[in-house]
């Protein structure tokens, strides 16, 4: 796991997870998988914008986008000057 | 004709889809008036079918209740039919003052405003009194009325753990450099019957100068000693700046709703809530009933103490059943299945036993959480309850979960 995976997966976990001993992993579907609904996904955009200092257009911000820790990743590294 | 082959195509496709996961949903067409003894036509075209309902939000029995009736014949004979203008043009009655007024003092709020349907109350609201230098931080379980009133408003938005203080108070750090922030919930959560802690939320609401907004619309007229709702079962009436609810429950269960609280805010609901402003108000028949609706409950308690003592020996009996519940102690009262398809047959099982009580699982409730959802009524005699839980635990039985853990269950069927 990258630094960017930790870094998302634990705002991931601190953020949505409600029950203490649930498990997620990069792979975890978080909205299909009703751990994370669209409505409360804001905050999780807010975050990545912050933290890595970018703009995620929201047509980029999709349901999809946001699926899986991984893809959330791969979405933020398309925006993150090299 | 534009509905060609082609587009109707798209539209059957979208339909076999929702039936495809089992969501499609189908009306039962009830020949009877509202009340704890209903006849259902299910499906389209058997018999009459008389159950016993246990999933009306007819909480005080107030549906059919004859003054309730007689008051509005006589609004129908004084006020007419409708009023063909909306509001502010020639669509104001005194009685819908009248009403506007005694839910104000019911509520002991400062004052009020009517929308059609408290859906309406919730889509005007927001957009009315925020805008883009403002916050709205909402509990992630709030109705889906308010999250649609949410989009509708330019102000910036944010979500916090359901009924989780330190992550509402976190989120009011966070969001400290706004012009406005509004915390918003629901009194009573309609799909666990659990209630907002909301004296918790009014001091962490005033720490932060953060308004404090509640839909109460399955609490108003019995959560509370007299009824007056959430805000008074946790001692913080005249501390909640705005408070939405419906008459289409509680109060008579016709429809309508209404916006209480600060008057300026309501003022600028008056002036600025869209559908306030281009829809008309509540009919005059409806008006003149939930009137009578609010003589009768400012005049006694008995129907909310009614209700409590019902709602008591409800959970009672199906916790000694050996039924896992939600633990709460409103009217609603989940029988959690955890299983989408045991909720499925459960409902079946027990309309086959007379009792009209339907299962939630996803999208509506979260994964893994599928339930019967049961509502307790004034209007259920002991007998009723008696009835349903001789029904529910046939079915239970059957179904081998009584005294089962929620582990047990998952184990047995599934998530």
């Amino acid at each position: 796991m990258d630094d960017m995976q930790k870094i998302v997966l634990d705002y991931v976990i601190d953020e949505y997870l409600e029950d203490e001993d649930e498990e997620i992993t990069v792979d975890t579907p978080l909205i299909s998988g009703g751990i994370v609904d669209s409505f409360s996904m804001v905050s999780l955009k807010r975050f990545l914008e912050n933290k890595y200092n970018i703009s995620i257009p929201d047509d980029k911000a999709t349901p999809e986008a946001f699926d899986t820790v991984n893809k959330i990743c791969s979405l933020v590294k398309e925006f993150v000057k090299e | 004709m534009a509905f060609n082959e082609k587009i109707r195509k798209i539209y059957q496709d979208q339909l076999d889809d929702i039936r495809s996961q089992g969501i499609f949903k189908q009306e039962r067409f009830i020949h009877s008036s509202q009340a704890a003894d209903i006849e259902v036509e299910f499906p389209t075209g058997s018999s009459l079918k008389k159950v016993i309902n246990m999933c009306a939000n007819n909480y005080l029995g107030l549906s059919s209740h004859p003054e309730v009736i007689k008051a509005a014949h006589e609004g129908l004979d004084s006020r007419g039919y409708g009023m063909s203008s909306v509001r502010f043009i020639c669509g104001t009655q005194d009685i819908h003052k009248e009403l506007e007024d005694k839910m104000t003092k019911f509520l002991g709020t400062e004052d009020t405003i009517l929308f059609p349907s408290c859906m309406d109350a919730n889509a005007g609201v927001f957009e009315a009194i925020l805008d883009k230098d403002d916050v709205m931080i909402s509990d992630r379980l709030v109705h889906a009325s308010i999250i649609d009133g949410i989009r509708l408003c330019s102000a910036q938005h944010d979500t916090f753990k359901h009924s989780n203080m330190e992550h509402l108070e976190k989120k009011l750090q966070l969001h400290s450099d706004k012009r406005l922030k509004m915390v918003i919930t629901d009194g009573v959560f309609s799909m666990d019957g659990d209630t907002a802690k909301l004296d918790q939320m009014a001091e962490l609401c005033e720490k932060y100068d953060a308004m404090l907004f509640v839909d109460d619309s399955h609490a108003t007229g019995f959560i509370g000693k007299t009824g007056r709702g959430t805000h008074e079962k946790y001692g913080v009436v005249g501390k909640i700046d705005i408070i939405t609810t419906t008459f289409g429950k509680a109060l008579g269960g016709a429809s309508g709703g209404c916006v209480s609280g600060r008057k300026e805010l309501i003022e600028m609901c008056r002036q600025k809530a869209r559908p306030y402003l281009f829809s008309n108000t509540i009919a005059p028949v409806v008006v003149a009933g939930v009137n009578r609706v609010l003589d009768i409950l400012s005049g006694s308690t008995e129907r909310r103490d009614k209700l409590e003592a019902n709602t008591e020996f409800w959970r009672k009996g199906l916790e000694e059943a050996g039924f896992v519940l939600k633990e709460g102690d409103t009217p609603i009262v989940p029988i959690m299945l955890f299983n989408a398809k045991l909720a499925q047959d459960f409902s079946k099982d027990l309309y086959d036993e007379g009792i009209y009580a339907i299962g939630f699982f996803f999208p509506v409730v979260p994964k893994g959480q599928a339930r019967i959802r049961t509502q307790i009524s004034a209007g259920h005699e002991i007998h009723h309850l008696e009835k349903a839980l001789d029904a529910f635990i046939k079915v239970g039985k059957k179904y081998d979960i009584l005294g089962k853990t929620k582990q047990e269950i998952i184990e047995k069927y599934g998530m």
